[in-house]
């Protein structure tokens, strides 16, 4: 079965173009923003947004996406009520929108009803960033019954049996973090994160999206030009920081993600 | 019947598992790997027993608190001294081990997390003994009431380093501590300090600390002749408790008793008893009973001790407690001062505030039960390091 992630990546690869994909946490300032700027983000370029969804202890975030987490908790941004406004906004955008987040908010939420639940509000991927495939097992008969594709991390520390596996058990793309580190951490290596992204492909067909560490339309331009995919968490969620108590937020956010946008169609040679 | 656990997925039944990420999945099946050796090497089990003997000074007595016993007019109590352990705690029984599997797997680089302390300490200490560069994460809040161990591992030439996140104890400085091993993992080990985390941690803590069960195994039975009749001892993550019990987990007549922190009591909300208040859910690597709000956030929680105040428990303890092997219960805040200055005043021992739970409950426990029966409860630590807090709390400047 192809999902609305498959369609589009394989659109843009049509187009001769690479995936943006914006990260945002939801409820940060608050949930009416959050519906704002996934109108708004999409309109200046993004082709995928992911939604953090807010827990208290999140291991694999730098400061940045933590205390987004924090201010989003303080708004009051539960999992259903994150459902209900993806539900809301399905009459406004059909964008691939995908969660990510820490398991045990599904796990509370209760892993059968949520994909129920997550697939009719009109969620199209979900990623967990503490759960590896390996303990995922009692997740795929869900998933798979609601057509919610469970994507999956691969790391530079990954060995080569870990790739194979991890990417053969990932839906949708794969999503290949770019460092050993947290996310809002600094890009390093490029030719480092080229030389991976060429492993992956060679053990699957699926698009690679390479994230954490890209933070500058520099940046952004320079990873499209090796994945399918660029996602941009931490400095999107800084602006969005900075500029939340403005009423020009969504607006200033837009302009950056239109920036990014931009840099990677000018990177990028036509084809086809 | 039991069988034995964990499985090779590191489950204790329904509990434990791997819950991380990917950046972290190849070093845990690294240490996995490395543990499985380490654990038949003979050498290596001859260096550990080595620096357990000479360096920590084991065995640790155990010893018959005769005022006490007599005191309580029930069980006979003898308390497992971990108190006298190099450090002042249990703690070192799985620093020594860890350190010694670092040494093997060449990092130069080792980290940790502490709450009370008592694991920060014995992991700089280990760190100087060793000659390996040492960083621990400690909740500012933490650092506050233990301010003393915070200066302890200065000088023992560790970088102690604050964290000022969530509710600024030990669940804070466990992320941080994951945080850097998740940028830093090929050039640092990190000596986790309880029965928690992702597999193999709570298996490989586990086995280091079960040394006080098989001592005290072994020493009742020297002077007594004849198994406890219970045993009972505190449970934060739970290491020095399962460290005590496991010796005995076939021994079905042996009651085990955890020890949680009940704080301001259970209704006040203001407490670390998870298995009266949580349910299980996924923190820091591992399934286990989590004091967690409805939609899963992680609950702030309050013990006057701060090895105690910690929002989860140890896998295998939530496996003990579903099999009803175990049975685990909680004193308040203040039970637990009060026991502080009956064992102090009663047998000359203070004891970490932590140990003090467990000696609360001893005090509920043994006057009912006969003068023929024995408790063994394991006095995990001393309680130089709480001097400074009870006097705070006293009201009282040094």
């Amino acid at each position: 079965m192809t999902s609305k992630l498959d369609r589009t990546f394989a659109q843009l690869r049509q187009h001769g173009e690479k995936a943006l994909i914006t990260y945002v946490m939801a409820g940060d300032p608050s949930l009416q923003d959050t519906e704002q700027l996934v109108v708004e983000l999409e309109k200046a370029g993004a082709d995928i947004i992911e939604l953090g969804v807010p827990f208290s202890d999140p291991i694999a975030d730098g400061p940045v996406i933590q205390q987004a987490a924090e201010r989003a908790l303080r708004s009051g941004a539960s999992l259903r009520a994150i459902l209900s406004m993806i539900a809301r906004l399905r009459a406004k955008t059909q964008i691939p929108l995908v969660l990510m987040a820490y398991y045990n908010t599904i796990h509370a939420f209760g892993p059968e009803r949520f994909f129920q639940e997550a697939a009719q509000a009109g969620v199209d991927g979900l990623i967990l960033p503490d759960m590896p495939p390996d303990e995922a097992g009692p997740l795929k008969g869900p998933a798979a019954a609601a057509g919610l594709p469970l994507i999956f991390l691969l790391a530079p520390t990954s060995t080569s049996a870990r790739r194979t596996f991890v990417a053969r058990q990932s839906q949708g793309f794969v999503y290949y973090v770019s460092l050993t580190g947290i996310t809002g951490a600094k890009l390093l290596n490029l030719a480092d994160v080229e030389k991976n992204v060429g492993k992956i492909r060679k053990v699957t067909k699926l698009p690679v999206a390479v994230g954490f560490g890209v933070a500058t339309p520099e940046d952004a331009a320079k990873v499209a030009a090796i994945a399918d995919g660029v996602i941009v968490g931490s400095a999107i969620v800084k602006q969005i920081a900075a500029y939340r108590e403005k009423p020009e937020m969504v607006k200033h956010v837009a302009e950056f993600v239109r920036s990014l946008k931009t840099a990677m169609r000018m990177a990028q040679p036509k084809s086809g | 019947m039991m069988s034995s656990v964990p499985n090779k997925q590191g489950r204790f039944g329904a509990y434990g598992g791997r819950y991380v990420p990917e950046t972290l999945m190849p070093a845990l099946l690294e240490l996995e790997q490395e543990y499985a050796r380490v654990k038949k090497d003979r050498s290596f089990q001859s260096e550990l027993a080595y620096y357990l003997k000479h360096y920590v000074g084991r065995p640790t007595s155990l010893y018959f608190a005769q005022r006490l016993t007599k005191r309580l007019g029930g069980a006979k109590v003898y308390l497992k001294r971990e108190d006298l352990c190099h450090t002042g705690a249990h703690k070192i029984n799985n620093a020594i081990g860890q350190g010694l599997l670092a040494k093997r797997m060449k990092k130069p680089r080792i980290i940790a997390e502490t709450g009370a302390g008592q694991h920060g300490v014995a992991t700089a200490t280990v760190a100087a003994m060793f000659g390996l560069q040492c960083e621990v994460y400690m909740g500012t809040e933490d650092m506050q009431r233990q301010a003393l161990n915070v200066f302890r591992m200065r000088l023992l030439g560790s970088t102690v380093t604050g964290v000022d996140a969530g509710s600024r104890t030990l669940k804070d400085a466990i992320s941080e501590a994951m945080r850097d091993w998740t940028t830093n993992i090929r050039t640092t080990h990190y000596i986790l300090g309880s029965v928690l985390g992702a597999h193999p941690y709570p298996m490989m803590i586990r086995d280091f600390q079960s040394i006080i069960g098989r001592e005290a195994r072994r020493q009742i039975l020297a002077a007594e002749g004849r198994l406890p009749d219970c045993l009972i001892a505190c449970v934060g993550g739970g290491s020095n408790a399962i460290g005590l019990f496991h010796a005995f987990i076939k021994d079905k007549k042996v009651k085990m008793i955890g020890v949680e922190a009940g704080g301001m009591g259970v209704a006040s909300g203001k407490h670390a008893a998870r298995f009266a208040g949580g349910k299980p859910g996924v923190l820091q690597g591992t399934m286990t009973y989590l004091l967690q709000g409805e939609d899963g956030q992680v609950n702030l929680t309050h013990s006057v001790s701060a090895g105690l105040d910690y929002a989860a428990i140890g896998p295998e303890h939530s496996y003990l407690r579903d099999q009803g092997r175990a049975e685990y219960t909680s004193v308040t805040d203040d039970e637990a001062m009060a026991a502080f200055d009956i064992l102090a005043r009663e047998e000359g021992i203070m004891p970490a505030l932590e140990s003090a739970h467990a000696i609360a409950h001893t005090m509920k426990v043994a006057p009912r039960m006969k003068k023929s029966q024995i408790l063994v409860v394991n006095l995990s630590g001393r309680g130089d390091k709480d001097v400074q807090q009870i006097a705070n709390m006293r009201g009282i400047t040094l």
